[in-house]
């Protein structure tokens, strides 16, 4: 008690210096606190983005060169899978429903703004089955008219009824699709959705882009892309087979390199902090060196006089750690909040709330980094402090 | 008392190896100190007396000899062990900084004991030593750059004794003092003296030696 209370009483006696030491820490924490808080509800997001579709195997053109990942670049290249292999993948598939779907674009005019939209084309009674409804009626047959996503409908002002124009040619929104988020299935919310039989009147057969199989029971899943690779792929790689789990990882792989990144940024800030109390606590250490020899020399231990130095980095870190969580906790509701205004933009429906143990842990995570930091770079001068030879150090001037 | 010597030094030697050459600080020094002694320690500067006195004082191990406090042997002991003994059984008094600053006086004589008793313990001890060095109480909480070069030596001596040591060592006590004060700094030391304390003091001043009932002089690091 005694030492805590000389270093407490060294500290005071140097304020701005103590005062400057505990900002590095306060930053410190709370970059690491409010980082890691951040990348957990962006994992959090994509998560909720994502998981909707757990149950879904996904059949696309095999590319010579891909991560996997449906929005990696090389994966806007224009391949199709067949009719025949279509019916392949049926038949493997078993009672499990497929849906074959073509992804195209083509000329949107609404008004008088015009500009080129995705188009998802797949047989009419597969459309209720994928997408709910959030107005008016599913698109049926070949000239019922379309329908749009949500967020094409919020933009343009669309309403069940609304005329607009695709590829020139007048038609009539029927219905609009519920909102639904990023999936690795199908993207509609900013989507026009016409049935098959529209598409291929207008533009020819076509071969899909890619198939998605919904499968029933998520235990089959392994199965299923067995035997679609079985049925297909046995000559020659012809389609890539992925499951929404496979592609949750990629995510989760993405978003654990970032969440690493972002916590690596706050390391940094803590590291600064720590060079910082290092700064101080030597300097504190060689101002009072004939004080120690002083102390050395009526009755003071080596290991007391270390732990007077360690209780003042400790006394500093304890404090930093103390107000840099507090703000890292205001911080945390903030930025989950303006990440899910961010994610918001992006038509992701997933939830921002993000568990209040994530941030108790990333915020006690944080204050125990801030507290070691400072002991660890505490103890050397301290160390330096307790092996100062006491004649020596009485005579320093 | 006892026969036996407080303090008994065999051919001590001390040798500080220097990149320009060893230097020799004491050269093979015997001396013994009974109880109740006081001795002054005189000597030009670099003649050993400092060197002399942090090794009475377990400040210092010898490079050579063998050095016994109260029959125990020191010369051997590790530096846990030695702070232990200046702790418990030595009481310093040093020219200049002798307090430390972040400390009331009251908190600086109770120092030592702090380290090894509880709180009020220590703070009674120090408070009847501290009145006994005619400290006024109101001096007790003030911090020693509030106090007069002779209230600081005063307190310091306050600390030296508080944990009754065996001995009372005094580095040039009367060093930064004027010549009203420093008597009166000596009237304590030799006061403590005649209640039994053994004194060794190291001055290069005639007149504060005169206090002492025996004169050692040391030049060039010998015993002259």
């Amino acid at each position: 008690m005694f030492f805590i209370e000389l270093a407490m009483r060294n500290l005071r006696r140097h304020k701005v210096r103590s005062v400057l030491a505990t900002v590095g820490i306060i930053i410190g924490v709370v970059a690491i606190a409010s980082l890691g808080i951040m990348g957990s509800s962006l994992s959090t997001l994509i998560g909720g983005m994502v998981s909707d579709v757990s149950d879904t195997v996904l059949v696309t053109p095999h590319l010579a060169a891909s991560s996997g990942d449906p929005f990696d670049p090389r994966n806007t290249l224009t391949a199709s899978i067949s009719t025949r292999n279509v019916g392949l993948i049926e038949k493997a598939a078993g009672q499990h429903r497929v849906v074959p779907m073509i992804v195209a674009s083509d000329r949107l005019r609404v008004r008088d703004t015009s500009g080129y939209v995705t188009i998802h084309a797949m047989p009419a009674a597969d459309i209720p089955f994928l997408l709910e409804r959030e107005a008016g009626l599913y698109p049926q047959g070949r000239s019922s008219g379309v329908m749009v996503g949500s967020l094409l409908a919020d933009e343009f002002d669309l309403h069940p009824g609304s005329r607009i124009e695709v590829g020139g040619e007048n038609i009539r929104v029927v219905g609009i699709a519920a909102e639904r988020g990023m999936g690795i299935d199908i993207n509609p919310d900013y989507a026009v959705i016409v049935t098959e039989d529209w598409y291929t009147e207008r533009h020819g057969d076509q071969d899909y882009s890619r198939v998605v199989v919904k499968v029933s029971d998520l235990s089959a899943i392994e199965d299923v892309k067995a035997a679609i690779d079985q049925q297909i792929n046995r000559r020659r790689e012809v389609v890539d087979i992925l499951d929404s789990r496979e592609i949750l990882e990629i995510y989760y792989e993405t978003i654990d390199a970032m969440n690493i990144f972002l916590l690596g940024i706050g390391g940094v800030s803590l590291l600064v902090a720590s060079v910082s109390i290092l700064n101080v606590m030597i300097i504190s250490v060689t101002e009072r060196t004939a004080e120690i020899g002083l102390m050395r020399s009526i009755g003071a231990r080596k290991r007391e006089v270390l732990r007077m130095f360690l209780y003042e980095s400790l006394i500093l870190g304890i404090l930093g750690s103390i107000i840099g969580g507090t703000i890292s906790s205001v911080v945390a509701y903030y930025a989950s909040a303006s990440v899910g205004d961010l994610f918001a933009d992006f038509a992701v429906s997933g939830e921002a709330a993000i568990p209040i143990s994530v941030v108790i842990g990333y915020v006690a995570f944080a204050m125990a980094f801030g507290i070691g930091t400072s002991v660890v770079a505490g103890f050397y001068p301290s160390w330096k402090a307790a092996q100062l030879n006491p004649i020596e150090a009485l005579r320093y001037e | 008392m006892s026969g036996e010597p407080i303090l008994r030094f065999e051919e001590v030697s001390k040798i500080y190896p220097l990149p320009a050459g060893d230097v020799v600080a004491l050269d093979r020094v015997s001396l013994t100190v009974d109880p109740g002694e006081f001795i002054a320690v005189m000597g030009p500067s670099g003649s050993g007396k400092s060197t002399l006195l942090n090794m009475m004082g377990c400040l210092d191990v010898p490079t050579a000899g063998k050095i016994y406090l109260s029959g125990q042997e020191i010369s051997q002991l590790n530096d846990d062990d030695l702070t232990r003994l200046r702790r418990d059984r030595i009481g310093f008094v040093f020219q200049q900084f002798n307090l430390i600053p972040l400390l009331s006086a009251v908190e600086n004589v109770e120092f030592p004991l702090i380290l090894t008793t509880d709180r009020e313990e220590s703070r009674r001890r120090a408070v009847e030593v501290m009145r006994a060095m005619n400290l006024n109480d109101a001096l007790f909480t003030h911090r020693p750059g509030e106090l007069s070069g002779g209230e600081q030596q005063r307190v310091a001596i306050a600390r030296a004794l508080v944990n009754d040591p065996d001995l009372l060592l005094c580095d040039e006590p009367t060093g930064n003092l004027d010549t009203k004060t420093g008597t009166a700094i000596m009237e304590i030391l030799a006061e403590e003296n005649r209640e039994g304390k053994t004194v060794i003091m190291v001055t290069h001043d005639p007149n504060v030696a005169a206090y002492a009932r025996r004169t050692i002089r040391i030049v060039d690091g010998r015993l002259a």
